[in-house]
């Protein structure tokens, strides 16, 4: 009954939808009031009803209903409620039935909170909003609906998959799902603005909350997906340049550049049509990603083929959503007059310069993910694009990027002063080139990237420091002076600093666990060790264990240096209930400096285990950077000038409340 | 000129959406990797036979004939699925179809074959798989058909069906043949 | 989406931790399991051989070893996997004519992006935004904005 109801209200959602796209619309183009009024009610009730969806559509996996034939695929009686909670979304259809709900969430924020938008913007925005959720509406009420029905019901399912049953994976689609679409609604406010035919610094103040917001969850989501891949998949690795991470990585490298750019349209009324046209593809990448994952058009080898009506569907939603606004910008673009000048050695320059390099690197990441398929297109042979493309390309440029954020703060508007600037930094570049030459004399032999990479993250680390120390004059005054400075510091600019002291921590981890991981595999028997950079890890015992639902082989590792005991390592080889393919659970010691990493594999018929240990350093950096960056992102978004939108005189308030 | 550069974009997208519209072409087969063998020279095969007595295989015995040869395995669930068809190519198409075990312990592929019937005209053990690595196998089963004069013409991998036998594998021989 | 699931779960699940024999010589053996990291697992949703539980995976292992061994060098036995596999085996994509575009791409982007940024720049600098008197409309209009507010509050 439930999930009838359910598939019922998502019908509902698309009929608000469908209303919600037009009439607002039309109503702004010919000055109908209540029909630009009819957005905010629509939106919200299309939000109503597409929640109660997806709660019902997740009561479903709560309570274990096997006649939901997604529940059956996808969800085991046993598992804990957890999973069978994430199972909602763990699963084609549900996940674009997320997709839906995040996408409604947003529309009805903005009609919650844009009181202070001008009426005509606010209902194009909706419009186009609404617009994007009935392509998905429909998507899935024609091809993947989630709540299709067997009958009869199957006693028991299939469980989900075990590679999903980790806490990491559990909440990483939310959380990048509430950045790839929040885009959504700042493509919306940029394709109304385009009809509008205005482009200013309010818009850009509107505009930019949603902005930071998308970015910092997608940050967190992107990141959520490495840390399990770290986790869960058993070698250490946490980035592989795999079309479906590259598909994420996309709009969040371009998302950067379009919260840098906005910027400038804000406080310098420059940099208009690029803005714009940085909106649109924002989210134009995240529904390439879409594409790309859903498609099946990238599969590797031996794959299933996925059904190809899908395809085809993503592909007309992806071409009349980018290709439509992408035309109305060819036409109004170039009306679009900036009007703040600015020297090319400035900051505005500085953010101009940090926009071309991340769209080149975006345009490298997407020419990478997408070349073995054009070469097999056009000559028919397959070629495999992985790390050391992208090292070389990506990598390179990104050594410039990292070197000119540290620059780009003490840079003044309108005209800055770079000499002024370098010898500000003069100390960053010491304790950079201290770490270069650290690293060489720890491995001469490795990748020329590891040291450079060590070089920029320090000084990006140390150049963000002393922009901070210098803004609040850290040694000037007396103690109650300089907290009050720092008191009285913007949010935005502690924002920005987290963000890129984080983006600095995290690339100091890449680097030094990219170059500096060693392993080393063995047989053991029981009772005997293994030695990995001074520490000894030594097998005490392998005993069989149940968890909830699966059964596992376990290993104690006792890991000691010089001596003294560290740490006990646990790893497990788990078998799950009904798929036949057993997990890998490693067991990780992080410490500061490094990480010890173990893992357990398949008995050798003799006694002896399989075992194989890492040594991976300066891991823990990444999350902590990471974290510091959506530390970041979430200071800025609390800083009230930005979530006000534009200011109300009292006089006007007054008068409209009369 | 200005106004060109805007265009620039849209240009960009109807290219990528056209790649696209051709990459989801139902036809295009994503499953197989193109065997880098076809047109070159087969490599030499030199195994000892499944059972103890019988004559080693070589494929110059077979050089001057069409022929076909499949990779299989006493473990391998799709190769059981895929035998009874193996009689087929011989018997609709007239092409001997030469038999390697690969990585399969020799008792193992006989019993195999006992169970399932034998469509081979010679079977060779490819025990420590060197000779399947020699071809750019992907495992197993897989099927290649080795033209008259020795070169590689075609790879079939993964299990032959009805469908397969007769839309991939047929078409190649008919051709192999002239 | 869950098909894609499902062969995750079907090869990518334990790292290769299957047995084979190590080289005694830890130098070679170092410069095996760089080259296993090198090679694409042929049958995997990209996971190196070194990486990989497949059969086919544990089979180009062992023939690596066996080859370093034999004393043929890395390039060898790379040409070696090329010639049966294709260039797709190589996560490195070769440096040759059909994948010129790709390796270029990013550096010609780079300097097509950089001059149009510097022709923007120098259009910028020929057209300074001139300012000019305000006429009697929109003086007049100017009051009033600064006294009611915006215009188009509903």
């Amino acid at each position: 009954m439930i999930p009838e109801l359910g598939h019922y209200a998502l019908v509902l959602a698309l009929v608000m939808a469908l209303a919600q796209a037009t009439l607002p619309m039309v109503g702004a183009a010919r000055g109908i009031r209540p029909w630009m009024q009819l957005a905010k009610p629509a939106a919200l009730a299309q939000f109503a009803f597409v929640v109660f969806a997806f709660l019902a559509l997740m009561l479903a996996f709560a309570s274990s209903d096997f006649s939901v034939a997604i529940v059956t695929q996808h969800s085991h009686s046993e598992q804990p409620l957890i999973y069978k909670l994430s199972g909602t979304w763990g699963n084609h259809e549900g996940s674009l039935l997320l997709w839906v709900l995040i996408l409604t969430i947003f529309g009805a924020l903005v009609a919650l909170f844009g009181e202070n938008l001008p009426p005509r913007l606010k209902a194009r925005t909706l419009s186009i909003q609404a617009m994007i959720s009935v392509g998905f509406l429909l998507f899935m009420l024609l091809t993947s609906n989630p709540f299709a029905r067997l009958n009869p019901a199957p006693v028991e399912g299939e469980e989900l998959n075990p590679l999903l049953q980790d806490p990491g994976l559990a909440m990483h689609p939310p959380m990048l799902y509430l950045g790839y679409v929040g885009f959504s609604i700042v493509f919306s406010f940029a394709v109304a603005a385009l009809i509008d035919g205005k482009v200013d610094a309010a818009w850009a103040r509107w505009v930019r909350p949603w902005c930071l917001l998308s970015w910092t969850t997608l940050t967190g989501g992107i990141v959520l997906g490495s840390w399990w891949a770290y986790n869960e998949l058993g070698w250490g690795g946490w980035w592989f340049w795999d079309p479906v991470e590259n598909a994420s990585f996309m709009p969040w490298l371009i998302g950067t550049a379009l919260l840098h750019s906005a910027l400038v349209v804000e406080k310098r009324d420059a940099l208009k049509s690029w803005t714009i046209l940085l909106s649109i593809l924002t989210f134009g990448f995240s529904l390439l990603g879409t594409f790309l994952v859903r498609s099946g058009i990238i599969t590797s080898v031996h794959a299933f083929a996925d059904d190809p009506t899908r395809g085809v569907f993503i592909l007309a939603l992806l071409a009349i959503a980018i290709g439509v606004p992408l035309s109305l910008y060819a036409l109004r673009a170039p009306v679009l007059r900036g009007g703040g000048l600015f020297a090319p050695l400035s900051r505005e320059g500085a953010l101009v310069m940090n926009n071309l390099l991340l769209a080149v690197m975006t345009a490298t990441v997407l020419l990478g993910t997408l070349y073995p398929l054009l070469l097999e297109l056009t000559t028919g042979r397959t070629i495999s694009v992985g790390g050391p493309f992208y090292m070389a390309t990506f990598g390179v440029l990104a050594l410039p990027l990292l070197l000119l954020m540290a620059v780009g703060p003490f840079m003044g508007w309108k005209r800055g002063d770079v000499r002024g600037a370098l010898q500000r930094l003069i100390a960053a570049g010491i304790c950079a080139l201290g770490a270069a030459i650290v690293a060489v004399w720890i491995k001469s032999d490795g990748p020329l990237l590891a040291p450079l990479g060590l070089l920029v993250g320090v000084w990006l680390l140390v150049g963000t420091l002393v922009e901070f120390m210098e803004r609040i004059r850290l040694f000037e005054g007396n103690p109650a002076r300089i907290w009050n400075r720092a008191r009285h510091s913007p949010r935005a600019a502690y924002g920005m600093t987290l963000a890129h002291l984080g983006l600095a921590v995290a690339v100091i981890g890449m680097t030094g666990a990219a170059a500096w991981k060693s392993e080393n595999i063995k047989v053991l028997q029981p009772g005997q060790a293994l030695t990995l950079q001074g520490y000894e890890f030594k097998l005490e015992s392998v005993q069989g264990i149940r968890g909830e639902n699966y059964l596992a082989d376990q290993a104690h590792f006792v890991v000691s240096r010089d001596g003294d005991v560290i740490s006990n390592l646990y790893p497990e080889r788990r078998q799950y209930l009904v798929q036949p393919m057993p997990t890998t659970e490693a067991a990780i010691r992080s410490m500061p400096f490094a990480d010890l990493y173990a893992v357990i594999g398949e008995p050798d018929g003799k006694g002896g285990w399989i075992v194989r240990i890492y040594h991976e350093p300066l891991v823990a950096w990444i999350w902590f950077g990471a974290l510091i960056m959506v530390a970041g992102g979430l200071t800025s978004l609390s800083d009230r000038r930005y979530r006000v939108g534009a200011p109300v005189r009292a006089g006007a308030a007054q008068a409209a409340k009369a | 000129m200005r106004r060109l550069i805007f265009l620039l974009p849209i240009a960009i997208v109807a290219v990528l959406v056209a790649l696209f519209w051709i990459g989801l072409d139902p036809k295009r087969d994503k499953s197989a990797l193109p065997s880098a063998l076809v047109g070159k020279p087969a490599p030499a095969v030199d195994l000892a036979g499944l059972s103890d007595g019988a004559p080693r295989l070589t494929l110059a015995q077979f050089k001057g004939q069409l022929v076909a040869i499949n990779f299989f395995a006493s473990w391998c669930l799709p190769c059981r699925a895929e035998h009874p068809l193996l009689k087929q190519i011989t018997a609709e198409f007239g092409v001997p179809v030469i038999g390697i075990a690969w990585k399969d312990k020799p008792e193992d592929s006989r019993a195999f074959l006992a169970e399932l019937g034998d469509p081979y005209v010679a079977t060779g053990t490819d025990q420590n798989g060197r000779t399947g690595i020699d071809f750019g196998i992907t495992g197993v089963p897989e099927t290649f058909l080795i033209g008259a004069d020795g070169t590689v013409v075609y790879r079939f991998a993964g299990p032959l069906s009805p469908d397969g036998l007769r839309e991939q594998l047929a078409p190649a021989i008919a051709e192999a043949k002239q | 989406m869950r098909r894609l699931l499902a062969l995750l779960a079907m090869v990518w699940i334990a790292p290769a931790l299957a047995q084979e024999a190590q080289l005694a010589d830890p130098a070679l053996e170092q410069r095996a399991r760089d080259l296993g990291r090198e090679i694409r697992c042929v049958v995997c949703q990209s996971q190196s051989v070194a990486d990989s539980d497949a059969d086919i995976a544990q089979e180009l292992r062992v023939m690596i070893r066996e080859q370093i061994a034999a004393g043929k060098s890395d390039q060898e036995i790379r040409d070696y996997l090329v010639a049966r596999y294709g260039d797709f085996v190589l996560f490195d994509p070769p440096f040759k004519g059909s994948t010129y575009v790709l390796w270029l791409g990013p550096f010609a982007i780079l300097v097509l992006a950089a001059i149009g940024v510097a022709i923007f720049f120098r259009r910028r600098a020929a057209e300074p935004v001139r300012a000019r008197e305000l006429s009697a409309d929109e003086h007049s209009r100017v009051e009033r904005l600064l006294h009611d507010g915006p215009e188009d509050r509903a």
